[in-house]
């Protein structure tokens, strides 16, 4: 019997994968008092992802930190990150201007299957920052609405203040073939909408649930009630899509900061059928 | 435990595969005395081996004896692994340097010397395996780890001498290397005859074989090194029992007994940096005092770190039992979904460098208690 022989490793070919490149900043744009958004122009022109992805973004000498793409995935000229700020790197890159450059490298992950439910209801449940990696989703269904359902958008907010992409959303709201729902935690000044926490909102959310698909994004405390709500509603758990956040500082799968249970959320995630982890959803400390 | 094809390194004849490997421009590295450890270091000639040493091992101890006599490879493992030469400790990964308005990046280059690593346990050549597909089996590859992979020349050493902290039989590891491995030697010392039975693994170990004109080994020979290596593996009274250990181990995570194990637990991270199989790394950014440039560290990582989990408004594992339930769960379940092999491969070293002897193969067996046949 021939014994197996032992072969060398072959030698890289290709770039090292943790190799940043560089960015033009074109514009930024305060969203709210803590998020901003940043227009970037790719480095040769064209940057093409899927909604839901995310890109490692590189403030020079500071750090990395994870960011979902918030802009539109039909437009590869230009690619847009909202951020909020919540640590040293994301500060850091506040303070950037149009003209800077910034590190990316990506784009990584899974993504919203939007292509696979045309036909079906769609329905975005979403909590502060977590609508960004959404808004692309929204695109996506504006531009090809005649495909789909019905589409709602549930967005909570803390404070009416704190509404992400509030002109964008108001636009939005004059149309007759999307519904939106907001709810902020507290009104102040002039609301006179919802107050109260989103999942309040799926209970009478206009959706078919035997025709629908659900995209959730938000802390996972808001999801695990949404994730009930829809439950209430008859939604199939293989009907429904989260996105989880863990801490990642490579992006593709080599680092093990964003282990959960035998996944790594970031190439085996962000987005997953919820169906595909709900037996390690609610673990604490997993 | 089968031979095909094995040759006869007579003892003196160590010092010509030494000659014949640098003569081939590898530099050597392998097991020498140090700080009372054996450690991994480069090697000028077979007299830096630990010649004569033994080492004891017991949960949280280490002891390192001469015992006067003249085999090369009568100790165990010493705490480091060769992960430390394939997937360095701290490695830098980018120069990043400003100009007026923006910045420009420039990857590290990573042109290592080619080395033979000589003395792998059976066990570490498994090690290294598992690393291989953690950082090559997946589409995005870890480009450094491979160049720094390519070139190894692999002398694998059976185990003839387990400590009492192994349990590579019940990892299927060990004590004889089956692949992986260029040459692979059986240390034999019978009365005044010592040399080892050698096998080859690859063509270059082939040519090597040849080019030292080894003789091949007689039936006796042979006889005498599966001998010793049959009772190597009668010997090692550590056991984890593997059947179905995933499944029990992930039905038992929230077991209080976890809770327990882990209140001696004290988060050092030692398990971590001494397993050869551990992975995990984490980012650091220096820049320059002017601020003209700034560079990428990867360092290795713990996940008993509690920053290792932090995202926005704290940790996900931020109790301790939680982060060592994550290190065991890792190695002897998540992994196997991850890479369809355990992370363990029964080395013992996590026991014995452990500050305070929790031992892996106990913990398991707390946890997921007594077996109904």
């Amino acid at each position: 019997m021939a014994k197996t022989t032992t072969k060398p490793m072959a030698i890289a070919t290709v770039a090292d994968p943790m190799l940043t490149y560089t960015f033009k900043i074109n514009r930024v744009i305060k969203d709210t008092m803590d998020t901003f958004s940043m227009e970037l122009t790719p480095l040769n022109g064209e940057f093409t992802f899927k909604p839901g992805q995310f890109n490692m973004l590189y403030v020079y000498g500071v750090g990395e930190v994870p960011i979902s793409i918030s802009g539109d995935s039909a437009q590869s000229h230009r690619l847009v990150h909202t951020t909020r700020e919540v640590g040293t790197v994301t500060r850091a890159m506040r303070r950037l201007k149009a003209g800077d450059t910034i590190g990316v490298r990506g784009p990584y992950g899974t993504h919203w299957p939007i292509e696979k439910y045309e036909g079906n209801d769609i329905v975005l449940i979403t909590g502060g920052i977590g609508l960004a990696p959404l808004r692309p989703v929204i695109y996506h269904v504006l531009a090809n609405r005649d495909k789909y359902g019905k589409f709602v958008l549930l967005y909570g907010a803390r404070t009416p203040e704190d509404i992400l992409y509030a002109k964008d959303l108001e636009k939005l709201r004059s149309r007759f073939d999307l519904d939106i729902l907001i709810t902020v935690d507290r009104a102040t000044g002039a609301w006179r909408g919802n107050v109260g926490v989103v999942t309040q909102l799926v209970g009478h959310a206009p959706f078919d649930p035997m025709h629908c698909t659900a995209m959730i994004c938000g802390p996972e405390i808001m999801m695990r009630f949404s994730i009930m709500e829809l439950q209430k509603r008859g939604v199939a758990d293989d009907s429904m899509y989260v996105s989880m956040e863990r801490n990642m500082k490579c992006g593709i799968g080599l680092c093990g900061h964003c282990q959960l249970g035998g996944h790594f959320v970031c190439k085996d995630g962000p987005v997953y059928r919820y169906d595909e982890i709900r037996d390690i959803f609610s673990k604490r400390e997993m | 435990m089968d031979y095909i094809d094995p040759h006869l390194l007579q003892s003196d004849q160590l010092k010509n595969l030494f000659v014949l490997l640098k003569k081939k421009g590898y530099d050597i590295i392998g097991p020498t005395v140090r700080d009372r450890a054996v450690v991994l270091d480069s090697l000028a000639d077979p007299e830096d081996l630990p010649v004569g040493y033994r080492d004891r091992h017991a949960p949280g101890m280490y002891r390192l004896e001469n015992v006067n006599d003249d085999t090369c490879f009568s100790y165990v493992v010493g705490l480091e692994s060769w992960k430390k030469y394939l997937y360095p400790a701290y490695q830098k990964l980018l120069t990043v340097q400003r100009t007026k308005t923006a910045f420009t990046v420039e990857p590290v280059e990573n042109k290592p010397k080619k080395f033979a690593a000589l003395g792998m346990r059976p066990c570490e050549l498994k090690a290294l395996a598992i690393q291989d597909t953690v950082f090559t089996g997946g589409e995005i590859k870890d480009t450094g780890y491979m160049n720094r992979r390519h070139d190894v020349f692999i002398v694998a050493v059976n185990c003839t001498t387990p400590g009492s902290n192994c349990f590579c039989t019940s990892m299927k590891t060990g004590p004889k290397a089956d692949a992986g491995y260029d040459l692979a030697l059986t240390e034999v010392k019978d009365g005044n005859e010592h040399y080892f039975v050698t096998e080859t693994g690859s063509p270059a170990g082939a040519d090597i074989v040849t080019a030292l004109k080894l003789k091949q080994a007689g039936d006796d020979a042979i006889k005498l090194a599966q001998k010793k290596l049959f009772e190597a593996s009668a010997s090692m009274e550590s056991k984890l029992d593997t059947v179905e250990l995933k499944a029990a181990l992930e039905k038992n995570f929230d077991n209080p007994d976890w809770e327990t194990i882990a209140s001696r637990c004290l988060a050092c991270g030692n398990c971590t940096m001494v397993c050869p199989t551990c992975f995990c790394t984490t980012m650091q950014d220096d820049t320059a005092l002017d601020g003209s440039s700034a560079g990428r560290l990867r360092l290795w990582d713990s996940c008993h770190n509690i920053e290792f989990s932090y995202i926005h408004g704290g940790s996900i594992r931020n109790s301790g039992m939680s982060r060592y339930r994550q290190w065991v769960m890792h190695k002897l379940a998540y992994w196997v979904d991850q890479f369809g092999t355990f992370g363990c491969v029964g080395c013992g070293r996590c026991i014995t460098w452990c500050p305070v002897g929790i031992d892996i193969t106990a913990t398991a067996r707390q946890i997921t208690g007594p077996k109904t046949s």
